[in-house]
């Protein structure tokens, strides 16, 4: 990597450079003054870049050398899988019939697209166990409010308006809360056990009739599978809720459990995480969203449906449907990929994807276990979270060994999360790594935890090789700069 | 199994089932219950080869109309311009579509320097202080703003164009009716919203006026004046803005806008039958601190180096929780980049010539519709479309179009039921002045 700063695209700009080809003007041509209102014709020209297509191609080929992707090393993120991103799935979102697809074109000439679309749905149908999918949300926290907002539309539908609480275990994802309350629930938090799992005594207290849903990802954020999870449900359904499941961990159970099978009322999928998106440095994500029977009702519009003669329709005619929650039908290119992927890896490759996921978190657990703390000490699914308190004791923290692991080429682990672990590292291999690179970032992580009682500073001061050293993140939020201006603009 | 995407030995499999101390993997799946324990495997299509997916895909594509293969003059929202070629060769680099958000600033400075530039370039083109990393989509962007706007104004009502894009609409009240917020709908007149009617309907109950520059039917909206509405009143103006028109219009930051959003779509971004997209979020220094979603900013390492972090993050819902000011998380950050690049490609100059150019040929195929016969309604200013009355329903005439290699335009009786037998066409710079006569001829002779 280079070590001098990279300039910004508009520090390399120079007046009268172009790095574009549009078609000439084949009509008669016309004063914007003659066309446009008065005082609607911008005067200040917006400040974007004067560069070559070369200085372009430079400049990100450039950037892209300071960013570290699944494919420049492991990248072991807790509840992000991420796994590798197969290339047939770019290719095939690239053929000009998926890509070159406009959504309002008339439904005849999309069959196609709709098919697709329709075969991913009836995938995803069988893979949660769920009656009925949407593949409208664009994104994990998208499907959370969309789902939740359904469950609002049912109590409401049933004369159950008042149910307006929702409850989420203190290991949860933070979109879980915040997504409750953008439907307007309130969010009561279920406190976890000693063994990691939800507190059925402090579910009990919580709930009633003002109960709304409980939403729970399992395996949880802490790799651990709930068990009771069947009692669970029973708890919420016996006061009326509905039990909801956050799919982010669905890397941990495909061909095991179903949600549908364990008592959830609904489920979101990230298909960017267990059915390779890609990540595309941080979205676009794909959301949907599977229900059982009776929130069928009360599915975004419109709906994909299959008729009779075999052709594929959008159906608006839902009366009971929460409307719709984002232009046209998703994110169709995300969702291109991962219905390649489903048919990629067929029924025994997911069965295996499953498998591998869990038996490297499992492995990789067994070999730090000596050299870091273990909180809850069982077989894990496909992640799983150690603690730094005894690195903490020496002095260096769970940051500081994140940092060190970035001289190792390694994308560190989810750090401080979930919040109910001190100085939380919460590991996720996924099931396309190597044993040898597994191998080799335990071996990483074994060194640091020795530099930690030898030498301390070498992790404190850490990383050493990257472009930059540790940023002041302090400076960035009190003295905001989002944005680029010129110098004499700076006055 | 054998398969390329995993690449674990038997041996390799049996020396880590030891070191786990188990004897096979199904004893780590102990912890399921039997009764919730899926046995056997899915009812899904078996695997196939990578040449025969690809044939068998390929066919699934080849069922579609595409625009690259046929002529379009369909929009409403969604456009077929020009795309710079780098623009793929850049999103298509690994290291950034293989990346996920920069949690680690330290190997994620490209990620970071590119949000930061998309920032800049985004505010640049709305006139606004400041833009965040990405928003789903132009229509969930909109939403967002209604929402801050009314968490600010400590108001539940908004007033709504019903020159916005109707499926934008849509999103805003399914998110509106989360918060408990009122929508009411703004009518319009001569294809603008109706500034008499909203002077009737704003009061001091009103969190935000929302319209839509260029609106949906293609018309130049006077938001200087809707804006003084809106502040009058003490709320917010939201300004839904194709942010291609902006590289000639003035922008809606010089306007009174106190959010700009819209989408970038219009920027590289392939019309892929409905997303992904690109939302942009624009606004003022004065609601920085209420932005959803990713903000990048500047900053120095520990020798001073200049670098690029996620900041303001006490804003967001992996810190706040329920107290979030949204429950965004992941965004649009690789169609963001690909935004960058056009927008890059295009520079200073290119904007200018490709919005004059959506302008000019919109216009020409004005004259032309008119000269053929043909109403054209709304008499005002346009930015790339204008409604074209027509004698039988766009529907059936648009399925007669596409024999001839034609995707007509959008059919407004759809959603506006006044509108029965309108067209919304659509004139990109990528439209030649013979498409666009054979387009007229073509209807004329439908219409006859």
């Amino acid at each position: 990597m280079h070590n001098e700063n990279q300039p910004l695209i508009f520090e390399l700009s120079k007046d009268g450079r172009v790095g574009y080809s549009l078609p000439e003007l084949d009509v008669q041509d016309f004063d914007l003054a003659e066309l446009l209102p008065e005082g609607y014709v911008r005067e200040n020209e917006a400040e974007l870049p004067e560069v070559s297509e070369l200085d372009i191609m430079r400049h990100y080929t450039a950037l892209s050398r300071r960013n570290h992707g699944v494919d420049s090393g492991f990248y072991p993120l807790g509840s992000c899988t991420m796994k590798y991103n197969p290339k047939i799935n770019e290719n095939v979102a690239r053929m000009s019939g998926f890509a070159n697809v406009h959504p309002l074109q008339d439904e005849s000439t999309v069959q196609g697209a709709m098919e697709l679309l329709y075969e991913l749905q009836t995938s995803l149908v069988e893979i949660t166990g769920m009656d009925e999918v949407t593949l409208q949300p664009a994104a994990g926290a998208h499907g959370e409010w969309t789902a939740l907002m359904m469950i609002r539309a049912f109590h409401e539908a049933n004369g159950e308006g008042h149910r307006n609480k929702v409850i989420v275990p203190d290991s949860a994802h933070g979109t879980n809360p915040a997504s409750a309350a953008v439907a307007g629930f309130e969010t009561i938090t279920v406190k976890s056990n000693e063994n990691g799992l939800v507190d059925l005594e402090d579910l009990r207290r919580v709930v009633g009739e003002d109960t709304a849903a409980l939403m729970l990802t399992n395996p949880n954020t802490l790799g651990l599978f709930e068990e009771n999870i069947l009692e669970m449900a029973d708890i919420i359904h016996s006061v009326g809720g509905k039990v909801y499941y956050d799919g982010a961990n669905l890397n941990a159970v495909m061909s095991k459990a179903r949600p549908g099978d364990m008592g959830f009322d609904c489920v979101h999928l990230n298909l960017h995480k267990t059915f390779t998106g890609p990540h595309g440095g941080g979205g676009p994500g794909s959301g949907p969203v599977g229900v059982k029977a009776d929130l069928i009702p009360f599915l975004p519009k419109p709906v994909l449906v299959k008729l009779e003669d075999g052709t594929f329709h959008f159906d608006y005619n839902r009366p009971q449907s929460i409307g719709r929650v984002k232009p046209y039908y998703g994110n169709f290119g995300i969702n291109v990929r991962a219905y390649t992927y489903i048919r990629t890896m067929g029924p025994d490759g997911l069965k295996a994807v499953t498998e591998y996921a869990v038996l490297n978190a499992n492995y990789m657990m067994r070999r730090l276990e000596p050299y870091f703390d273990l909180p809850y000490n069982r077989h894990c699914k496909h992640e799983f979270v150690l603690s730094g308190r005894r690195q903490k004791k020496l002095g260096v923290r769970t940051l500081d060994i994140a940092k060190r692991l970035l001289d190792f080429g390694y994308h560190p682990p989810t750090i401080y999360f979930p919040l109910n672990v001190e100085e939380g590292m919460m590991i996720e291999p996924t099931e396309t790594e190597s044993k040898e690179t597994l191998d080799a970032f335990c071996d990483a992580l074994i060194q640091i935890a020795k530099e930690t009682e030898e030498n301390p500073s070498i992790v404190q001061e850490a990383p050493h090789t990257t472009v930059i050293s540790r940023l002041d993140e302090t400076r960035a939020a009190r003295q905001p700069v989002l944005r680029y201006q010129k110098e004499e603009a700076l006055v | 199994m054998k398969h390329r995407y995993l690449p674990m030995t038997e041996q390799d499999k049996n020396e880590m089932l030891s070191t786990i101390g188990v004897e096979s993997i199904d004893e780590l799946f102990a912890d399921i219950p039997e009764k919730v324990r899926f046995n056997g495997l899915y009812n899904i299509k078996e695997a196939k080869s990578e040449s025969a997916l690809l044939k068998e895909l390929s066919q699934l594509a080849t069922k579609n109309k595409n625009t690259e293969s046929n002529v379009s003059f369909l929009g409403a929202g969604i456009y077929n311009h020009y795309k710079p070629i780098i623009v793929d060769h850049v999103i298509s680099r690994s290291e950034f579509y293989t990346a996920y958000t920069p949690y680690q600033p330290e190997i994620s400075q490209g990620e970071l320097q590119a949000i930061f530039e998309f920032q800049t370039m985004i505010a640049e083109l709305t006139g606004m202080d400041l833009a965040n990393s990405s928003m789903y989509d132009g229509g969930t962007s909109l939403a967002e703003a209604g929402m801050l706007a009314a968490g600010h104004t400590r108001r539940k009502k908004i007033l709504v164009s019903d020159a916005i894009h109707p499926e934008y609409r849509d999103v805003v009240t399914t998110y509106a009716y989360g918060q408990s917020i009122e929508i009411v709908n703004v009518p319009t007149k001569d294809g603008v919203t109706d500034i008499e009617a909203l002077k009737g309907l704003i009061d001091d109950q009103t969190a935000a006026v929302m319209v839509q520059y260029p609106n949906f039917f293609g018309q130049i909206e006077d938001i200087k004046t809707i804006g003084e509405i809106a502040h009058e009143a003490k709320g917010l103006f939201v300004v839904s803005s194709n942010p291609l028109a902006l590289g000639v219009l003035t922008p809606p930051g010089k306007l009174g806008a106190d959010i700009t959003v819209g989408d970038a779509q219009v920027f590289g971004i392939p019309e892929s039958f409905g997303g992904p997209y690109c939302g942009y979020f624009a606004t003022t220094t004065k609601l920085m601190r209420k932005v959803p979603g990713r903000l990048v900013g500047e900053t120095v390492d520990q020798e001073g180096r200049r670098g690029y972090v996620l900041t303001l993050q006490a804003r967001e819902q992996h810190i706040r929780r329920e107290k979030a000011t949204s429950n965004i998380c992941s965004n649009q950050a690789l169609l963001a980049l690909a935004a960058s690049v056009a927008m890059t490609a295009l520079g200073k100059q290119g904007v200018q010539e490709m919005a004059k150019q959506n302008i000019v040929k919109t216009r020409y195929a004005k004259n032309a519709f008119e000269a053929a016969g043909f109403t054209v309604p709304f008499q005002g200013a346009h930015f790339n479309e204008i409604v074209v009355k027509t004698n039988q329903s766009v529907t059936e005439l648009n399925k007669k179009l596409i024999e001839k290699g034609i995707i007509g335009g959008f059919d407004l009786g759809r959603v506006y039921p006044e509108l029965e037998n309108h067209a919304l066409i659509a004139v990109t710079e990528l439209r030649t002045k013979e498409e666009i006569d054979q387009l007229v001829a073509e209807m004329g002779a439908y219409n006859a």
